[in-house]
């Protein structure tokens, strides 16, 4: 869970224009890749911790 | 006014619709009794996945962020994108958390955060502060939905002050008879309306403007020509303020009472979690909203010019009319609108139940019973929305901004209360009232500092405070010497340090900390499991409400 939450904070990764995706510079697009990212882990966490779900 | 009548009549008749839905939200999965404030408060804490996913999107992305956030990119570029990291954080942040404060709290009866820390704690003075922490940082935030539905009067041409009475005077009245279930059952009419306005303005709008390229193309250039430049990218001075903000926002968003408030009225530990996976869809809408503020750029929007200053919200309202045909606006604006409503009734109703249980009940009557609780509390959910109304029309709308802004750092101040009460109770007491007497004073003293060249208010210009002005030259950490930083992120480690130096001497001196009245076995409380431990999770399906003939 902590991955989803530093990756977004390194802006070094997505302060640039280049490559453009769809007309969209690079800041915009892999920030709302981010997302994916997010749901990603929370999915993940929480399929593995439903059934005793007292340890998350 | 001709050319908007259309937009008036389909965006009132949206409304209308949306009135009656409130009304007879009551009669939903009703209770034997209303007189109980878990159901009038929490709306019977059964929510399952759909429900508490509309009802916590429409309660935490609200119509001014759609409006504001936007209008941010549209004045200031890249800085105001971060609302997208900021809303993808948080999720796997609170994941663990809130499953806590649910647990704990359905197992001891709790409504608002200020009773955990009463509970926990065992102070009365930091449940107080809690309490009225909360309601301070609610209050603009109520007020701040109106603008959103403002924007969307100005771009129609409506008088807004009467037609703003009256759309909360009706929203005053559905709150007061249904509870929390109106905006539960709002919240699914709002969305359908969000989602397809949005889905529609991301295509249609860059497909008339000649593509996304274009659209950012257009919006770099006019920055970098402005009068105080600025870029489609971050610069060395913002980008720490960029990082702070975003992660101070998060630590900030859960310890808001209306987002508690949604939280608990859910039926289970599974539909949080699963509703933390679910939520980031409204970050994507999010951040695509965002980036309407560079199309408004390329389209040339001019926002309208109410006493001589130009209102920056009304950018995204004045493209869709511009962009969109006029029966199309007008569901726009219907959106908006309801978008508005949603939030302002949860909110409404969280500080009303803040004022009812951690000051009403504990200072006045200690002995009140269900049904007296529940009537003071909605009695109190009408002074406070009255209140906002009142706050929104006398005194100029930039006073509910700042506040707002304050209002993000003060809540903030309760997370070691709150949020570390959640996982420990080492904290003392008396270092948690100090703490946040650290963090108050630090961070209304930073807020205080800062100006806002475009107001030209001296004071309380915004959240991003220059670092140099602590008599701290950045660049001796390799940071450029204008580097700005998050008020709020400041102010709390400030908070949390006092916290734990006070807590430390306390306990030196064995000063005698309050009685913690939770177990920790209170923190996984799951009477699903507790009821019938094999159980799989209950199918959601049926707690839908009838289908409701969508316009």
């Amino acid at each position: 869970l902590l991955i989803p939450v530093v990756v977004p904070l390194v802006t070094v990764l997505y302060n640039g224009n280049n490559p453009y995706l769809f007309g969209f510079p690079r800041f915009y697009w892999l920030q709302l890749a981010f997302i994916i990212l997010g749901v990603g882990t929370t999915t993940f966490v929480y399929q593995k911790t439903k059934d005793r779900g007292d340890r998350s | 006014v001709k050319e908007h009548q259309t937009e008036i009549i389909i965006a009132g008749a949206i409304f209308l619709f949306v009135s009656i839905l409130g009304f007879v939200a009551s009669r939903w999965k009703r209770p034997a009794t209303m007189a109980h404030l878990d159901e009038w408060g929490l709306g019977g804490r059964q929510f399952g996945s759909w429900t508490t996913w509309f009802l916590v999107g429409g309660d935490l992305y609200t119509a001014y962020t759609f409006v504001a956030v936007p209008a941010l990119l549209f004045a200031s570029g890249a800085t105001g994108f971060f609302a997208v990291p900021y809303t993808v954080i948080i999720y796997p942040m609170v994941f663990v958390v809130l499953v806590r404060l649910w647990s704990v709290s359905h197992k001891n009866g709790l409504v608002t955060p200020a009773d955990f820390v009463r509970v926990r704690s065992g102070s009365s003075t930091m449940a107080l502060l809690v309490a009225i922490t909360g309601i301070v940082a609610t209050m603009p935030y109520i007020a701040l939905q109106l603008v959103g539905i403002e924007a969307v009067l100005k771009a129609m041409h409506v008088n807004p002050t009467w037609a703003l009475i009256v759309a909360f005077a009706i929203l005053a009245a559905y709150t007061y008879s249904s509870g929390l279930r109106a905006p539960a059952l709002i919240a699914f009419v709002k969305d359908l309306l969000i989602y397809v306005v949005i889905i529609v303005a991301i295509i249609y709008i860059p497909y008339k403007l000649g593509g996304y390229h274009k659209i950012f193309d257009a919006a770099q250039t006019k920055m970098a020509n402005a009068k105080t430049p600025s870029s489609t990218l971050l610069t060395p001075v913002n980008q720490w303020n960029y990082i702070t903000l975003a992660f101070g926002s998060a630590l900030a968003l859960f310890l808001y009472p209306h987002s508690v408030t949604g939280v608990l009225a859910s039926r289970s530990r599974n539909v949080i979690k699963r509703n933390m996976s679910a939520l980031p869809a409204y970050s994507l809408l999010l951040g695509l909203i965002a980036l309407l503020g560079y199309m408004a750029i390329a389209a040339k929007t001019k926002p309208i010019v109410t006493g001589g200053k130009p209102d920056g919200n009304t950018v995204v309202p004045v493209l869709f009319d511009q962009m969109f045909p006029h029966w199309f606006a007008g569901i726009a604006f219907a959106a908006v609108a309801i978008g508005a409503l949603v939030p302002a009734a949860i909110m409404a109703i969280a500080a009303a139940n803040l004022f009812t249980r951690n000051i009403y009940v504990e200072y006045f009557k200690r002995d009140a019973s269900h049904a007296e609780q529940t009537t003071v509390s909605k009695i109190a959910s009408l002074v406070v929305k009255a209140g906002a109304v009142v706050v929104i029309l006398s005194i100029s709308p930039q006073f509910s901004i700042d506040l707002q802004l304050i209002g993000g750092v003060i809540i903030l101040q309760t997370l070691p209360a709150v949020a570390v009460g959640l996982y420990t109770n080492w904290l003392h007491r008396w270092g948690l009232v100090l703490g946040w007497i650290a963090g108050m004073g630090l961070g209304m003293w930073m807020l205080y500092q800062i100006p806002n060249p475009a107001t030209n208010h001296k004071h309380f210009g915004g959240s991003a405070f220059a670092l140099s002005k602590f008599h701290f030259d950045p660049t001796s950490i390799g940071l450029n010497a204008k580097t700005t930083v998050y008020v709020g992120f400041v102010a709390v480690l400030a908070n949390l340090l006092v916290a734990i130096i006070i807590s430390l001497l306390c306990k030196l001196v064995r000063l005698p900390d309050g009685v913690d009245t939770t177990s920790p076995d209170d923190y996984t409380h799951d009477p699903q499991r507790a009821a019938a431990p094999s159980v799989p999770t209950q199918p959601t399906g049926a707690e839908l409400p009838e289908p409701a003939p969508t316009t």
